[in-house]
């Protein structure tokens, strides 16, 4: 088994923030983990501008952000690099176990440092009714299929939630030459920044409908229309307000949640807000979307560099 | 005549109350820093955004190398440019910054990579 002082888990913002204040703060053998062949986590799909205005005082697009750190970080060659590798276990000795093509690996850490990101609140988590024909994204994903892979997921497109990711994407398919037929929102109010509602809704004159609900999803292969409902302040439906809209794509744009499985796991426990990074066995630490949502990733990065910090006090303790 | 705005230069979102005079702006309220400012009297005189978008790779380690422009264009060309940057291809690796088309549709703006692709 290997041993390092320091493991970081996830090489998004998080990680790499993280990994580099360590580095700053005085550990020298860092290994970070990451199962993607690129660092950069999801910052590398999200090509708008809007990162950074906080931490470098500039407007950055994602990748732009992200290459900040992965240009400072090549340049510190004390911390080891280690693409492809998904991390599939960690047990309560600091013992992590990864795979990578063709390999299984296990790596023993004094410190563990754990910034998986969060993933998307699926169809399931937000109980659609209806058929389940394909034409079903969520907004994050679709997001990856044109920004990354090239791909147009649809023409007609009917967005549920209207969380910064879903904005951004109306405005997106709407350049790409979709039609974003509606945006739907069940409260009365954006949950994304009034910002995204401007030059990506407001811009584009695309039709963003407050306190309504979809009903259902219908179609056999392939999506071929919603049903949709005004509802009241108490998100009930009101009666006979029922229409349909005629789409083949429906996007779920309702947020996301920390992914911590292996931490959960292991049975360990993220302690409360108030308690930054911290998780209920001493040297492990949670930073970045997996310790909380983060709606911007300027704050994102400067918690994470705590969490690098904290790691290497604690290492430090061990040898002290 | 006031009109109402949102800055969306950051997430602090002031709104921004503004007088004008014959379509110019004579003052502005609202803003908690410069930038608002310069937003109000750009949004009304002159609205502009800066563009973002892909352009499609030919064999190299990526399919979608993405760009922006580096300057904001006029808000009324940016349809046209998003046309226009489907129509690039890209064929040799490229790096974060580096210029893909100077002086863009003769917008004075230039479209840049905005990562390594290689
Ligand atoms: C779609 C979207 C749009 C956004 N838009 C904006 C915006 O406009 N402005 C803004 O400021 N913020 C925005 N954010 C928020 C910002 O991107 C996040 O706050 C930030 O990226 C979080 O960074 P992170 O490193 O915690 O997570 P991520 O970037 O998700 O990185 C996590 C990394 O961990 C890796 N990983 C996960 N599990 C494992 C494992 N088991 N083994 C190995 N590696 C693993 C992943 O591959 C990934 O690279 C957006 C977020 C999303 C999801
Ligand atoms: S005025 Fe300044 S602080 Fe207010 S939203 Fe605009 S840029 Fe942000």
């Amino acid at each position: 088994m290997i041993k390092r002082d320091l493991v970081v888990v996830g090489a998004g913002p998080a990680g790499m923030a993280a990994a580099i204040s360590a580095y700053k703060a005085g550990v020298r053998d860092i290994l970070l983990l990451e199962r993607e062949q690129f660092l950069g986590g999801v910052l590398n799909q999200c090509i708008h501008t809007g990162f950074g205005i906080e931490y470098f005082k500039e407007v950055l697009t994602g990748p732009e952000y992200a290459g900040r750190f992965i240009k400072e970080l090549k340049n510190l060659p004390e911390i080891n690099l280690s693409l492809r590798s998904f991390v599939i276990k960690l047990n309560c000795d600091k013992v992590l176990t990864f795979l990578k093509p063709g390999q299984m690996e296990q790596v023993k850490a004094k410190a563990i440092i754990m910034a998986t990101g969060c993933r998307e609140k699926t169809r399931e988590m937000v109980h659609i009714a209806g058929s389940r024909p394909s034409g079903i994204f969520s907004a994050g994903l679709a997001q990856k299929l044109i920004n990354i892979e090239g791909v147009l997921p649809g023409r007609e497109v009917v967005i549920v939630g209207s969380g910064d990711i879903g904005l951004i994407m109306a405005r997106r398919f709407t350049l790409e030459g979709a039609q974003v037929k509606a945006i739907i929102e069940i409260k009365d109010r954006t949950s994304g920044l009034l910002r995204n509602v401007i030059q990506c809704v407001k811009d584009y004159d695309l039709p963003l409908l407050f306190n309504h609900k979809i009903k259902r999803i219908y179609g056999n292969q392939r999506v071929k229309k919603v049903s949709l409902a005004k509802v009241d302040k108490n998100y009930n439906e009101i009666k006979d307000s029922e229409f349909f809209i005629d789409c083949d794509t429906v996007l779920i744009s309702t947020g996301l949640i920390p992914e911590n499985e292996l931490i959960e796991m292991a049975d360990i426990k993220i302690k409360s807000e108030d308690d930054l990074n911290k998780t209920s066995l001493p040297g492990v630490f949670v930073c970045g979307n997996s310790y909380k949502v983060y709606d911007l990733v300027d704050s994102a990065t400067k918690d994470s560099q705590e969490a690098g910090t904290m790691a290497a006090e604690y290492i430090r303790s061990l040898n002290a | 005549m006031l009109k109402k705005l949102i800055c969306i230069e950051c997430p602090v979102s002031c709104e921004l109350l503004i007088e004008l005079s014959d379509g110019k702006v004579i003052k502005i309220e609202g803003h908690k820093c410069d930038k608002g400012q310069e937003y109000a009297k750009s949004e009304i005189e002159n609205p502009q955004r800066i563009i973002t978008s892909t352009v499609l790779a030919e064999k190299l380690s990526l399919k979608m190398v993405p760009i922006r422009s580096d300057k904001p264009i006029p808000k009324d060309k940016v349809l046209p440019a998003i046309e226009a940057i489907k129509e690039i291809r890209i064929k040799e690796p490229v790096a974060l910054g580096q210029v893909i088309r100077e002086n863009f549709l003769n917008l004075g703006v230039n479209l840049i990579a905005t990562r390594d692709v290689s």
